[in-house]
C-alpha cells in the first residue's frame, strides 16, 4: 500500500464484479439456484477434504452439516475446544419469519426489514434467500434440542428488536448465541464420533495456499507446540468472524482477530467495505487504560431505559440531585417517534454528540445515563426484575453500582463489523475454492446490521447455503489431488516463519499491547462513529508511522518453537496495523453516510446520514496489488427490484 | 485514583511433564475496577518489556460466557465471588497488601500445558460420545410441531447454561466430572427431541467419562459451590436415575 497516495485509483476502471446472482423472479432465485446446481454422489463426498476455520456458529455448523453429508471434513479453531467460539456471547435472539404470533410478518417483510435497516447497501438476492432460511434454521436448532424460551401453551415465544414491528426474535433467556452454538458445536461432535469430522483446537491460522489460482490449503501455527502444520484440501472455507478489535477496545472476545482473512486478502481475495462497522449504543463505559475488552448490556434495556444527560455542560452532580427540567432526554427529543428505540447507528452517534458538548457524565465524561427509575415506578421493582435481571446482576458485577438505585452509566462501543471478505451469491470469494461464511464475509446486512440477525445469517451460511453451493464448485472443477510438500506450501511456510522470526528479533521496549492500545485510540478517533476527510487523511498518515515503530521497537520475548501467548499476540497487532489502512482509505473512498458509516460532511440538517445513490449504491470491493502499491477498488453495483431505496427516518 | 499493590504467588510449570513451582511477583498500580485477568495482563506487561516469559493463562470472551477462563485463587476455583467466573471477579474483592496464590485446575484429566493453561478435550470427547441429538440437517418438522412445557424447557435451560469451564472437576476432592456430564444428560433427557437416544447418549457419555480418568463422586457438592451458573446437583442425581433406568432396559 502506498500511504502517500490513499486512494489513487488506477488508470483504467477495472471491470465490475459479477456477483453470480441466479436469475428469475427473487422469490424463486434460490430454489432454482439449488436445483442448477451440480452434486457430489455419496460415494464420492469422502474423497473431497474441507478445510474449515473457526468454529462458531457459521463454521461449527457448516462442519457439522458437510460432515452430516459424507465429506472429509478438518476443523480447526484457536480456542481449546470449538465450544468456546464468540459467537457463544450473543445475548438477545435469532430472527426468524415464523409468524407464529399472527402480527403480520413474513419473509418478503423480514426481507425488507433488512435490506432498510441496512440502509440499502447489500445485496437483494442474498438478503431474501437469509429471510426464506431464517425459518428452517429455527426448526433445525429445535430438532437439535436447542432450548427456546417457551409460552405456557408450549408453543415457542418471541420478542421484538430494534428496527422491526413485528415479534420474531427467538431466544433462551439472555444466553441465545450460547445455546444456538452449543447446538451446531454438539452436532459437529456427533460427527467427530463417526469420523468425518477431525477437530483441531489451539490451532491459528498464519496463511493461505493457493495453487493454480484456487485455494488448496492452509498454514497454521500448533499454538501449544508452536510447530508449523500444514493442511490440504480440495476447498478452504473460512468463518473466522469480524475485525472489531482491531480498535483495540471492543465487545469481540480477546482472541477475536483479523489474521485469516487477512492473509487471504494478501493471497488475492478481495475485501469488501472495511469501513462499515457497528458500534453498539448500550456498553458499559471505559473505565481506565488497563482495560481489555468492553461488556455489552442487550439493546432489549432500551425498551424501558430512558437515555439522558445534563441539559448544562460540566454539571457532575450525582443523578438524583439533577432535577427533572435540568435533564435532557435527547433521544426523546430528537427522534420523537421512535424515542429511546432508534436503531443502534442513530443511538450512538447522539450519544457521541452529546459527549462531544461536554455533557456526558463519569468520571471520564465518555457516558450518558440509561435510567429505569420511571420503570420502576410504573411497574414495580418485580417486573423490571423478571425482564432484566440477569443484566441488571451483570452490570452490577462489573460496576460495583446498583442499576435499580442509580442509572446505567453506557456508552458506545465496537460491536460488530459488516464488511469482510467479498464472496459471491455461492460465498465463495475471488479466489476460487475458498468460501468465506458468516461474519468473516462482507455479508447480508449492508452497511448497518440489525439486532438479532447476526445469528441467523452465521447458521443461513453454515447449514444451508455452502453445503450446497460447496457441492457444485467441488463437481464441477478439476482438482488435480496436492500433497503439503508442494512448493507452495513451502513457500507459504517459509514466509510465515520469517515473518514471526522478525516479530522475535526486534527485542525492543514496547510490548504489543501498548502499540495496540494506541491504534485502537487512533480507529476510534479518526474512523469511528463520525468520520471526516480530515481526520481520515491524518489516520493514512499515522498508521504507517505506528507500523514502523511497531516493527523497530516492539518486545516479544521467547521463542516460536514454543507456547508463547506474547508471539501470537503480536502477530495479530502486526495485521491490524496493515488492516488499519485499508479501513481508513474505504472510509475516505465512501464520500457519502450510510449505516455505520457516517461522514460529517455528509448530513441532513438535523445531522442523519445522508446518502448518495447515484454515486454509492455500489459494494465496495479492495483488491491487493502489492506492498507498496496502493489497492485497487472494484465495484459490485447494487440493484433495488423489490425493495426500492428511501432516507431512514426515525423522527 | 486508590491503587493497591498485591503480592502474587503464581504456579509456573514449563512444560507438561516438567515440574512446576510457585512463584512469587508483585503487582502493581492495580486498581479497583480491574477484573482478575487485567491484574495479570499489567503483571504480564512488565514481564515482557523486561523480556521475560510472562505467565500463560487461558481467556476469551472475558464476560463470563465461553468458559475458556479458569484459576484456582487462594484455593477456590474462580476465586471467591460466587456464580462468578475468573474473567468477571473484580479486583474490589482484593485489599492493598494481600497475597493471593493463583494455580491452575489440578484433574489427572485435565494436564498442564502450561502454567495455568490445562488440556480440557476430556470434555470435547465425553460429548462427542453421545452428548448431542443425531439430527442431520434438513426435513427438521417445525419448531411448534412438539410444544414443550414451559417449566420442561425452564429446567432443560438450567441444565443447558454450562459452559465447560471445568471448575466442578477442579473443586472436587476426587476431580470427578459429574456436575458437567450430568448438566448435559439432563438437559437433553427432559426435551422430547432426546428421548430416542436417551438410554444410549447416558451410557456412553458415562463410559468415556470413566475412560477419561475423572474420578467417582463422592456427594460433596463442592461442585456446585464452584460453578459459575449455579448448575444444581440435582443434575446429578438425574444422571444416576437416568443411567440405571439405561441398565435396567439394557438387562431386558
Amino acid at each position: 500500500m502506498n500511504p502517500s497516495s490513499p486512494g489513487a485509483r488506477p488508470q483504467a476502471a477495472p471491470p465490475a464484479l459479477d456477483a453470480r446472482i441466479p436469475s428469475g423472479p427473487i422469490a424463486e432465485k434460490w430454489d432454482r439456484h439449488r436445483l442448477d446446481s451440480k452434486l457430489v454422489s455419496p460415494a464420492n463426498r469422502r474423497k473431497f477434504t474441507v478445510i474449515v476455520v473457526g468454529t462458531g456458529l457459521a463454521g461449527g455448523s457448516a462442519a457439522a452439516t458437510l460432515g452430516e453429508l459424507g465429506y472429509n471434513v478438518v476443523s480447526l479453531c484457536v480456542q481449546d475446544s470449538p465450544r468456546r467460539a464468540h459467537s457463544i456471547a450473543a445475548q438477545g435472539g435469532i430472527n426468524a419469519a415464523k409468524n407464529y404470533q399472527n402480527d403480520g410478518d413474513s419473509v418478503h417483510r423480514l426481507f425488507h426489514d433488512t435490506i432498510k435497516g441496512g440502509d440499502y447497501r447489500s445485496r437483494e438476492a442474498n438478503v431474501y434467500r437469509l429471510a426464506e432460511l431464517s425459518v428452517n434454521i429455527i426448526d433445525q436448532a429445535v430438532a437439535q434440542g436447542v432450548p427456546f424460551a417457551r409460552e405456557y401453551s408450549g408453543l415457542l415465544d418471541n420478542r421484538s428488536f430494534g428496527g422491526a414491528q413485528v415479534s420474531r426474535t427467538f431466544y433462551a433467556r439472555g444466553q441465545t448465541g450460547q445455546q444456538l452454538l452449543l447446538g451446531a458445536y454438539q452436532a459437529m461432535m456427533r460427527q467427530v464420533h463417526a469420523g468425518t469430522v477431525r477437530i483441531l483446537p489451539r490451532r491459528e491460522m498464519l496463511d493461505l495456499v493457493v495453487i493454480d489460482g484456487r485455494a488448496r490449503g492452509i498454514i497454521v501455527r500448533n499454538l501449544i507446540t508452536g510447530g508449523f502444520e500444514r493442511y490440504a484440501g480440495h476447498a478452504v472455507l473460512l468463518a473466522t468472524g469480524g475485525y472489531s478489535n482491531a480498535y483495540y477496545l471492543s465487545t469481540n472476545a480477546v482472541s477475536s482477530n483479523a489474521t485469516a482473512v487477512w492473509r487471504a486478502y494478501k493471497r488475492g481475495a478481495l475485501f469488501a467495505n472495511p469501513c462499515y462497522t457497528q458500534i453498539h449504543p448500550t456498553c458499559i463505559p471505559v473505565t481506565g487504560e488497563h482495560q481489555s475488552k468492553l461488556t455489552l448490556m442487550s439493546e432489549s434495556l432500551r425498551n424501558d431505559g430512558r437515555v439522558w444527560v445534563p441539559k448544562q455542560p460540566g454539571d457532575n452532580r450525582p443523578p438524583p440531585e439533577i432535577p427533572e427540567e435540568e435533564r435532557d432526554y435527547y433521544l426523546e427529543r430528537m427522534y420523537p417517534a421512535f424515542g429511546n428505540l432508534v436503531p443502534r447507528d442513530v443511538a450512538s452517534r447522539a450519544a457521541k454528540r452529546v459527549a462531544d458538548e461536554g455533557r456526558g457524565v463519569g468520571g471520564t465524561g465518555l457516558a450518558v445515563y440509561l435510567d429505569f427509575a420511571d420503570a420502576v415506578r410504573r411497574l414495580g421493582r418485580e417486573v423490571i426484575e423478571e425482564r432484566y435481571g440477569n443484566l441488571f446482576q451483570m452490570y452490577q458485577r462489573i460496576t460495583d453500582e446498583d442499576p435499580y438505585a442509580t442509572p446505567m452509566r453506557i456508552y458506545p462501543a465496537m460491536h460488530y463489523t459488516m464488511g469482510g471478505l467479498w464472496v459471491d451469491y455461492n460465498l465463495m470469494s475471488t479466489i476460487g475454492g475458498l468460501h468465506v461464511l458468516g461474519e468473516a464475509n462482507f455479508s447480508d446486512h449492508g452497511a448497518n446490521r440489525l439486532g438479532a440477525s447476526a445469528l441467523m445469517q452465521g447458521l443461513a451460511d453454515g447449514y444451508f447455503i455452502v453445503p450446497c453451493t460447496l457441492a457444485h464448485y467441488l463437481a464441477g472443477t478439476p482438482l488435480p489431488e496436492v500433497t503439503t510438500g508442494h512448493s507452495a506450501f513451502n513457500d507459504a511456510a517459509a514466509e510465515t516463519e520469517a515473518r514471526l522470526n522478525r516479530l522475535l528479533s526486534v527485542r525492543g521496549r514496547e510490548t504489543p499491547r501498548e502499540i495496540h492500545r494506541r491504534l485502537g485510540a487512533l480507529l476510534w478517533e479518526k474512523v469511528g462513529m463520525a468520520r471526516d476527510e480530515g481526520g481520515l487523511r491524518q489516520a493514512l498518515a499515522e498508521i504507517p508511522r505506528l507500523r514502523e515503530e511497531f516493527w523497530q521497537n516492539v518486545s516479544v520475548p521467547g521463542s516460536e518453537n514454543e507456547l508463547n501467548q506474547a508471539l501470537e499476540y503480536a502477530g495479530r497487532v502486526a495485521d491490524y496495523l496493515e488492516f488499519a489502512e485499508l479501513l481508513a482509505l474505504d472510509a475516505l473512498e465512501r464520500r457519502e453516510s450510510c449505516g455505520g458509516h457516517f461522514r460529517e460532511e455528509f448530513q441532513t440538517p438535523d445531522g442523519d446520514a445522508l446518502r448518495d445513490d447515484e454515486h454509492f449504491a455500489h459494494v465496495a470491493a479492495w483488491e491487493y496489488a502489492g506492498e507498496d502499491r496502493a489497492p485497487v477498488r472494484h465495484v459490485e453495483p447494487l440493484g433495488f427490484e423489490y425493495a426500492k431505496p428511501t432516507t431512514r427516518s426515525y423522527k | 485514583m486508590n491503587t493497591m499493590t498485591l503480592k502474587l504467588l503464581v504456579w509456573r510449570q514449563a512444560r507438561p511433564a516438567g515440574p512446576g513451582r510457585m512463584v512469587p511477583y508483585v503487582a502493581r498500580g492495580i486498581t479497583p475496577e480491574m477484573s482478575f485477568l487485567e491484574m495479570l495482563d499489567v503483571v504480564n506487561e512488565d514481564l515482557i518489556r523486561a523480556g521475560e516469559d510472562p505467565i500463560a493463562f487461558d481467556s476469551d470472551c472475558r464476560e463470563g460466557i465461553c468458559g475458556m477462563c479458569g484459576l484456582v485463587i487462594n484455593g477456590i476455583p474462580h476465586g471467591p465471588e460466587r456464580a462468578t467466573t475468573v474473567c468477571q471477579l473484580h479486583m474490589r474483592r482484593f485489599r492493598d497488601g494481600d497475597t493471593i496464590t493463583v494455580e491452575p485446575w489440578r484433574a489427572r484429566a485435565f494436564p498442564v500445558h502450561k502454567d495455568l493453561m490445562v488440556d480440557r478435550s476430556a470434555f470435547d470427547r465425553i460429548i462427542a460420545a453421545g452428548g448431542y441429538v443425531s439430527a442431520n440437517v434438513g426435513g427438521a418438522p417445525d419448531g411448534n410441531a412438539i410444544p414443550i412445557p414451559k417449566d420442561v424447557a425452564e429446567l432443560a435451560m438450567d441444565a443447558a447454561q454450562c459452559i465447560g469451564c471445568g471448575a466442578c472437576v477442579a473443586a472436587c476432592k476426587n476431580a470427578s466430572a459429574v456436575l458437567f456430564v450430568g448438566a448435559k444428560v439432563s438437559h437433553l433427557a427432559l426435551l422430547p427431541q432426546g428421548q430416542a437416544e436417551r438410554a444410549r447418549r447416558v451410557l456412553e457419555m458415562v463410559k468415556q467419562m470413566d475412560a477419561e480418568g475423572f474420578g467417582a463422586c463422592s456427594n460433596e457438592a463442592e461442585c456446585e459451590a464452584v460453578c459459575p451458573k449455579e448448575i444444581p446437583i440435582g443434575n446429578i442425581a438425574r444422571m444416576r436415575r437416568e443411567y440405571l433406568r439405561a441398565m435396567a432396559r439394557a438387562r431386558r
